[in-house]
């Protein structure tokens, strides 16, 4: 059945040329700081220059009287309104019972600031530099309290608290899968590989940096919030739960063209809460938009976990038992879903593309004086395939065994696999990616271009990372059971109009991400109908009426499911309404390019004329409503599994420390796919991403917390000469879970590529001991260390 | 307040005049006061580039140069790239490459790619990935960028804006 639901989709994989692409190409895209407003304002946000302080006082009074300045806001403010703080909207336990400890996140510092660019105040003024001259003369009087930084001092007796309400800073102490198990087989195993790996701090620096524009009617008493989200719905429902400010049906939020996200756009942050509130209590339109340096302090950092690693093997080097145990460094307060990434997006990987039997992980996350933590691309899949495979080639290299075949010798090679932790990988040919990943990389002539390149002296190393990651997340009970706070369903509505155009309206929102064009061939397939009649609405809580937003790969399994099973409910319609008016039965319906005919005869009827049949309702069958318009929700039945190979080759100057990237290959089963170009994008995207990490990225604060990279010329993105050019195929497996067969593809490319490129580098070294970002110093100091 | 007069997308100097605070930036007058915001900020130390336009026929990072420093200039910006409805062989090539996705770096990307291709007709792949440095993209990993300068490139070179 599943080979089928391929073959019959064969036509929809096709690269169609991005249809949204006019708009940006012509610089008539519509971001939200594009978004201009009569009577518009500014906001600026004051921030906090200090790690950790007391407040003893704000003196607003100078500010007040500054040139263009309508009103200054501070948290006294916000307290008297009764404007709440951000919730975790993921619950997780510790492994006594005990909830995790979640002191408030109040929307502007109450009484306490917790990390450098926490927010003080925002000055509403009639121009972004009077509102910035403004800021600049209110007086804050703080009272330094020592700092804590890294998550291990943090854990350490004595650590300064960032929270009176979390004992020696821990959030959770939390465990999965079977420890007893775990020890046992370390301790008969004939080889243990142990590792300590640093998963580094990074910064997720969407182009386009946050912004909002928050508008009261008072006419309407109603709000209105232009924002930078990847889940418009999401941020009203919960800006109308927890903020005080608007009820769901009196708020609307668009997110409209949005610059880019990788998960960094999914919270509801404390600037667009402000800036709504703000419009009503000033009577103004109220727009902030981040500047670069507050996007490096305010948003939402990604990684930064702490892991100690251990991974036995029998005599016959298969893998026994997986023990692993994580400090992860949340920052100074809970972020959406920052309690989700180091656990259940997480450790539940840790059993990778392997058949491991024991496994066992214990996390301890903890509060530190740094910006919030949260999911940024890939989010718990990068780190524990990080780990994973790290310790494989390691592995490899200490039993002296190819890496390539102890990988292969340890794989789950028959579906369903349930793993110790959680997961049940329910389709996969990880031989399949893993081959065609080493025939494209020439892996049996690596030998000859390693001595080529000693005689130039430079070092080359190849690498390998073998990937598994979960999307499409999940059945809604199933994340309800493990403490979501939401579900994880997607909704869809297809209206088709009288002329037999179709509008679908989807709960998924495009960031780049080509929505519009992909979501456009499913449909212009399904009815046969020009491109030019379709259009896909979203990122509109007043158009469409509920959806979960894009993040986590989802847009693909979860997202056009939801418009398949719609598109299911029409065209069931529309062919009961031929088949009356074309006296003929139901089931010898066929729709296709653009008609409505009965199989085998000569009696047909134009699409469009069975659109206006259904709206004129002259004649339909009897008990029929009129219209054509149907809505679906879909809830997953199961995580999706998108795997692969990827194999990254690399020079060392050994005088230098500098790498060189040569090739990097990646090989992977991303399922159905619907527009290979799009697809290909993806990787291309998330690869540099996760090259970014291991080369180049890194976040860093000195022990008083001030962020030393917070801007381009110190936190180091991958440019255009940082990266090669990369060789791509897919090899699809067939999802079952879903109704196309998608598994996803957003998220793999950052996920499979740092472990490959780390592990090139050590191989070129010959020194396993290197941590990320593999910066020329890092490098030199392993070779000569 | 200063005033401040330029040549925009081939309208004339008397034609586009603003008055502005002297720390006006050249992006904000481009996008606040002619409403041409197609160019964009995506950063605060002159790095991503988002900003590129072409001045008196060389493209300059717009956020790193007063308003003022453009009096009398002839300014393009990426609204004013394509002539009489039809997309500049750069802007076509972006598309048919997917050299773009989320689209905020592309006014910018496309900018400074024509610039590129105008001082080095001839660029090699690693010759255009040098000149492409001073433009951040965190989409596309650059493949398709690349790939869409070359198809430029392969089309003959399109003359500078």
């Amino acid at each position: 059945m599943n080979d089928m639901t391929q073959t019959d989709l064969g036509p929809i994989a096709k690269s169609v040329l991005r249809r949204e692409d006019q708009r940006f190409l012509t610089g008539v895209g519509m971001y939200t700081d594009d978004v201009a407003l009569p009577g518009q304002t500014y906001g600026v946000f004051l921030r906090s220059p200090h790690a950790h302080a007391r407040i003893v006082a704000i003196d607003t009074a100078e500010a007040a009287k500054a040139p263009g300045v309508i009103r200054i806001f501070t948290g006294a403010d916000l307290a008297e309104a009764k404007v709440g703080g951000l919730p975790c909207g993921w619950l997780i336990h510790s492994k006594d019972g005990s909830p995790m400890k979640e002191p408030p996140h109040p929307v502007l510092a109450q009484g306490k600031v917790r990390h450098v660019g926490d927010q003080v105040a925002l000055v509403v003024a009639e121009s972004v530099l009077q509102a910035k001259d403004a800021a600049e003369l209110i007086v804050v009087d703080y009272e330094e309290l020592p700092a804590v930084i890294e998550a291990v001092d943090a854990l350490k007796p004595g650590a300064p608290q960032v929270h009176d309400n979390a004992p020696g800073n821990l959030i959770y102490d939390w465990e999965i899968g079977d420890g007893k198990a775990a020890d046992a087989a370390i301790k008969k195993a004939a080889h243990v590989t142990r590792m300590q790996i640093h998963n580094n701090r990074l910064i997720p620096n969407a182009m386009e940096p946050r912004a909002a524009l928050g508008v009261y009617d008072a006419a309407e008493d109603h709000f209105t919030c232009w924002t930078t989200s990847q889940n418009p719905h999401v941020a009203r429902l919960v800006m109308s739960a927890f903020y005080n400010v608007a009820p769901e049906h009196k708020l609307r939020v668009i997110a409209p063209d949005v610059g880019g996200g990788f998960g960094s756009k999914i919270y509801i942050y404390p600037e667009e809460i402000c800036c709504l509130w703000a419009s009503k209590r000033a009577g103004v339109p109220v727009k902030w938009v981040a500047d670069r340096t507050e996007s490096f302090l305010a948003d939402a950092h990604g990684r930064d976990h702490v892991t100690t690693v251990e991974m036995a093997f029998d005599k016959d080097n298969k893998i026994t038992g997986l023990k692993v145990d994580t400090i992860a460094n949340l920052g100074a307060y809970m972020s959406l879903f920052s309690s989700s990434v180091p656990t259940y997006l997480y450790a539940t990987l840790l059993s990778g593309q392997y058949n491991i039997a024991n496994i066992h992980c214990n996390v301890r996350t903890v509060y530190t004086n740094t910006a919030p933590v949260d999911a940024y691309r890939g989010a718990g899949r990068p780190e524990a395939t990080y780990v994973v495979e790290r310790m494989m080639e390691t592995a490899a290299r200490e039993l002296g065994m190819s890496p390539a075949e102890l990988r292969r010798k340890n794989f789950v090679k028959s579906f369903p696999h349930q793993t110790p932790v959680i997961m049940c990988y329910d389709a996969g040919d990880y031989n399949a990616t893993l081959d065609a990943a080493l025939k494209a990389a020439d892996y049996d002539g690596f030998a000859k271009r390693k001595s080529a390149a000693a005689k130039k002296g430079k070092l080359r190393g190849m690498g390998l990372s073998c990937y598994i990651e979960a999307c499409g997340i999940a059945p809604s009970a199933a994340v309800g059971s493990l403490g979501a706070g939401v579900g994880l369903w997607e909704s869809a509505e297809v209206r088709v109009n009288p002329v037999g155009t179709v509008e679908i309206l989807t709960g998924s929102h495009s960031h780049g991400q080509g929505h519009e064009t992909t979501f456009t061939q499913l449909v212009s397939e399904r009815f046969g109908l020009p491109t030019d009649n379709v259009q896909i609405i979203h990122g509109d809580t007043d158009k469409v009426q509920f959806g979960m937003g894009t993040y986590g790969s989802r847009s693909g399994a979860v997202g056009m499911s939801a418009i398949v099973k719609a598109l299911d409910k029409v065209e069931g319609k529309a062919k009961k309404i031929a088949a009356h008016l074309l006296e003929a039965d139901e089931g010898d319906i066929v729709i296709e390019n653009g008609e409505v005919k009965v199989a085998g005869t000569d009696k047909k009827l134009g699409w469009h004329e069975v659109c206006l049949a259904a709206y004129t309702g002259h004649n339909l069958p009897a008990g029929m409503e009129p219209g054509l318009k149907e809505g679906a929700f879909y809830d997953p039945t199961n995580f999706t599994f998108p795997a692969g190979t990827y194999v990254c080759e690399v020079e060392v100057d050994p005088e230098t420390g500098k790498t060189e990237v040569i090739q990097f290959v990646a090989a992977d089963d991303f399922g159905t796919i619907i527009n290979p170009m799009i697809v290909e994008g993806q990787v291309h995207g998330g690869i540099t991403q996760g090259l970014g990490q291991a080369l180049l990225e890194n976040a860093v604060y000195d022990d008083n917390g001030q962020l030393l990279t917070a801007s381009y010329m110190d936190y180091a993105m991958p440019r255009a000469d940082d990266v090669p050019s990369y060789k791509l195929s897919t090899h699809e497996t067939v999802c079952p879970g879903n109704p196309l067969g998608m598994k996803g593809c957003g998220e793999a490319g950052a996920i499979g590529s740092p472990p490959a490129l780390i592990n090139a580098i050590t191989d070129a070294i010959g020194n396993n001991a290197l941590a990320m970002p593999a910066t020329p110093a890092r490098v030199w100091a392993a070779i000569n260390g | 307040m200063s005033t401040v007069s330029t040549a925009v997308n081939g309208k004339s100097v008397e034609a586009v005049q603003a008055d502005v605070d002297p720390r006006t930036l050249l992006v904000e007058f481009i996008r606040e006061h002619l409403r041409l915001t197609g160019t964009h900020v995506g950063c605060d130390t002159a790095q991503c580039g988002a900003c590129t336009v072409h001045m008196n026929g060389r493209a300059v990072k717009s956020c790193s140069m007063l308003a003022l420093q453009a009096q009398g200039a002839d300014v393009t910006t990426i609204e004013g790239l394509a002539k009489d409805g039809a997309l500049h062989p750069m802007q076509a090539a972006f598309h048919e490459c997917h050299g773009l996705q989320c689209g905020f770096c592309t006014p910018g990307m496309v900018m400074s790619s024509v610039q590129l291709l105008a001082d080095n007709p001839k660029a090699t792949e690693q010759e255009i990935r040098e000149a492409l440095e001073g433009n951040l993209c965190r989409c596309t990993g650059y493949h398709n960028i690349v790939k869409a300068v070359q198809q430029c490139q392969a089309g003959g070179v399109p003359a500078n804006a």
